[in-house]
């Protein structure tokens, strides 16, 4: 049990995915993937008929409503001065209970090494939140940037496909570096110097107090995405996402993987921002026969609106039992 | 170049292809890398360089241990009664997203009596009373605990607040109108300026745009009467060399650098000026 948080933090951390040996396969994965061998599938047939099953898009729907809901009740709670949620993503209060990014929340104890006792409470209510829905659940549902970046991302893709350019694809583990280089400089300088070029502080800044020249950095960072690689500042750079994703590590709140129902289309590694935590679903990966995906996914949804054969699902531990 | 040293070794193409775009992406990594920490670094050239003083609000701790501890939320923006709180942009580097009030166009006149940014400040960065071992530089505490004139007549007519944010000096006591023993008529800011105010007068609560409330002066005192804090400045008569009596507002030690003057000074440009995070005698 361990050995698979543990596989799925060095995963995070820019670790490659690796292969399971030939010891770790359980029988039933082992028979399952035995009659995927042999059968011959007419995956056209399949296709259609998973595809009548398939809710399009729900997911995404759900996710951009909640995402926007969130930032846009920030704006209105300081235009409308209905004080329901007061403050910035960085720091804020809703209905009066203090909410405080973690990332931001680290940064600020490195740099001024010093910590009240309001900054405390505010931690701990998100510490508590996300460990509960699982840590990148940040990312996909509530990050302004993500928002932007997801569709950034379609046009990147779109432009790949035309081959008008190609993806330039970074070493993962920069992100890593990225974290303990923010934390260092924080310490060291005694100044957030993450703060500065947080696209995520920006966007949600310019969004409640209005835009300003900031905003040039972000839309900066969204061409280098569209034109130059998919996706970079999440997936190489962004410490909020690791802060996050090493929270939920061990959430409740999963991504889950049913092997038998895998026709290994692929489609989900296609759409996912992560796409190294679906290396289970290539044909012959995957160990058991239902597993979680790993501590980076973002519980975006994504992948389950797009599978065709309903081998991904959310699922909460225990709740299963229960119910 | 390495195909050509061991091009004896079959089936090495696929390989060095691979580890070439591997070496590639390392290259690629390492450039980010480097591209992002120095443009995170540049935040410091605005704050080293100082390029602009800004007042912080009432409350702040000293500019380093701002700089470090304010987690730019903006929920000392959203609670202040008159809006005086503005956040900063990128140009002021790490500064981006601090508070500060730029006095001339909206100045804090302590409206909200308990200081309501103080209060929602979730780091610590806005406090009543620093902690012992934060440093306060000389003459930034007042020596008494400052009176607000808008409660006076409360039982408790001091403000929770002991440490100025700067420092009003009259800065061109030639534009002066006391100075030059002028009068006043009309809207202090003109009829265009969106400035807000509470006057005693008017409301004790509700601060009303200055263009409501015109005045007429037979002699501009206009920074002595809304001043928010009891003896703070004042209209002294001083001989000047020609042996006229004329009057010159002139501050005392209890202000608090609040701002009220500046922004009210009805010549243009202000002829009284607050010198943000400046102490009395320095
Ligand atoms: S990685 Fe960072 S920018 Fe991307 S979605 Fe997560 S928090 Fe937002
Ligand atoms: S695995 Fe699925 S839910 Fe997780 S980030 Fe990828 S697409 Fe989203
Ligand atoms: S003390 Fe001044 S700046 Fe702060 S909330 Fe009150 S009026 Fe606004
Ligand atoms: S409330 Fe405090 S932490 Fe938030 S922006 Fe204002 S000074 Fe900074």
């Amino acid at each position: 049990m361990a050995n698979k948080y543990w596989e799925s933090v060095r995963v995070m951390l820019g670790g490659a995915p690796r292969k399971s040996q030939p010891g770790e396969y359980t029988e039933e994965a082992k028979t399952i993937h035995f009659y995927k061998k042999s059968e011959k599938l007419d995956f056209d047939a399949l296709r259609i008929e998973a595809h009548e099953h398939q809710k399009k898009g729900v997911w995404l729907r759900r996710r951009w409503i909640t995402l926007l809901v969130i930032n846009l009740l920030f704006t209105v709670s300081f235009w409308l001065d209905i004080q329901i949620l007061e403050g910035a993503l960085t720091a804020s209060r809703f209905l009066g209970f203090h909410l405080i990014d973690l990332n931001s929340a680290l940064q600020v104890m490195l740099a001024h090494k010093h910590i009240i006792v309001n900054l405390f409470i505010g931690t701990g209510t998100v510490f508590v939140l996300w460990l509960l829905v699982g840590g990148r659940t940040f990312c996909s549902w509530a990050c302004p940037y993500h928002f932007l970046a997801e569709n950034a991302e379609r046009l990147h893709v779109y432009l790949v496909q035309k081959k008008k350019i190609s993806d330039h694809t970074f070493h993962r583990g920069v992100r890593t570096v990225f974290w303990v280089l923010f934390a260092l400089m924080a310490i060291i300088t005694g100044y957030t110097v993450f703060e500065t070029i947080s696209p995520v502080g920006i966007l949600s800044r310019a969004l409640i107090y209005g835009p300003g020249l900031a905003l040039g950095w972000v839309v900066l960072l969204l061409l280098f995405e569209v034109f130059y690689s998919r996706r970079a500042w999440c997936r190489y750079v962004c410490p909020i996402g690791l802060t996050y994703g090493m929270v939920g590590v061990f959430s409740p709140l999963h991504v889950t993987y049913k092997l038998a129902n895998c026709h290994h289309e692929g489609e989900c590694k296609k759409v996912c921002e992560v796409p190294h935590v679906l290396d289970c679903v290539i044909k012959g990966r995957a160990p058991t026969a239902q597993l979680d995906i790993g501590a980076d996914c973002t519980r975006c949804g994504m992948c389950i609106d797009v599978c065709p054969s309903g081998a991904l699902t959310f699922e909460i531990k225990g709740l299963r039992r229960i119910m | 170049m390495t195909t050509d040293k061991k091009p004896a070794v079959p089936g090495n193409r696929v390989v060095n292809k691979r580890k070439l775009e591997e070496r590639r992406r390392f290259l690629r990594s390492i450039i980010l890398g480097a591209a992002v920490l120095g443009i995170s670094t540049l935040g410091y050239i605005p704050v080293a360089s100082a390029w602009r003083v800004r007042m912080r609000p009432p409350g702040a701790l000293e500019e380093s241990d701002f700089l470090s501890s304010c987690i730019k939320c903006g929920q000392c923006v959203q609670v202040c009664p008159v809006q005086a709180i503005k956040l900063d942009d990128i140009d002021h580097g790490f500064g981006v997203g601090l508070p500060y009030i730029d006095s001339r166009s909206q100045a804090c006149d302590f409206s909200c009596d308990a200081v309501q940014c103080i209060l929602a400040c979730p780091t610590g960065s806005l406090v009543y009373k620093k902690p012992v071992f934060m440093p306060t530089r000389n003459g930034m505490r007042v020596a008494n605990p400052p009176i607000l004139l808008a409660k006076e007549k409360d039982p408790e007519p001091t403000l929770n607040i002991r440490e100025r944010t700067g420092l009003a000096r009259l800065a061109r006591p030639d534009a002066c109108l006391a100075v030059q023993g002028k009068g006043f008529k009309g809207q202090a800011r003109g009829a265009d300026f969106k400035g807000r105010m509470r006057f005693i007068e008017v409301d004790r609560w509700k601060p009303i745009p200055l263009r409501d409330h015109p005045f007429d002066l037979q002699l501009c005192d206009l920074c002595v009467r809304t001043c928010p804090i009891k003896g703070a400045i004042s209209l002294q008569p001083v001989v000047d060399k020609d042996g006229n009596t004329r009057m010159t507002p002139t501050v005392h030690e209890p202000c608090l650098g609040c701002g009220v003057c500046e922004m009210i000074c009805p010549v243009e440009s202000a002829a009284i000026v607050v010198d943000a995070r400046k102490g009395w005698g320095a």
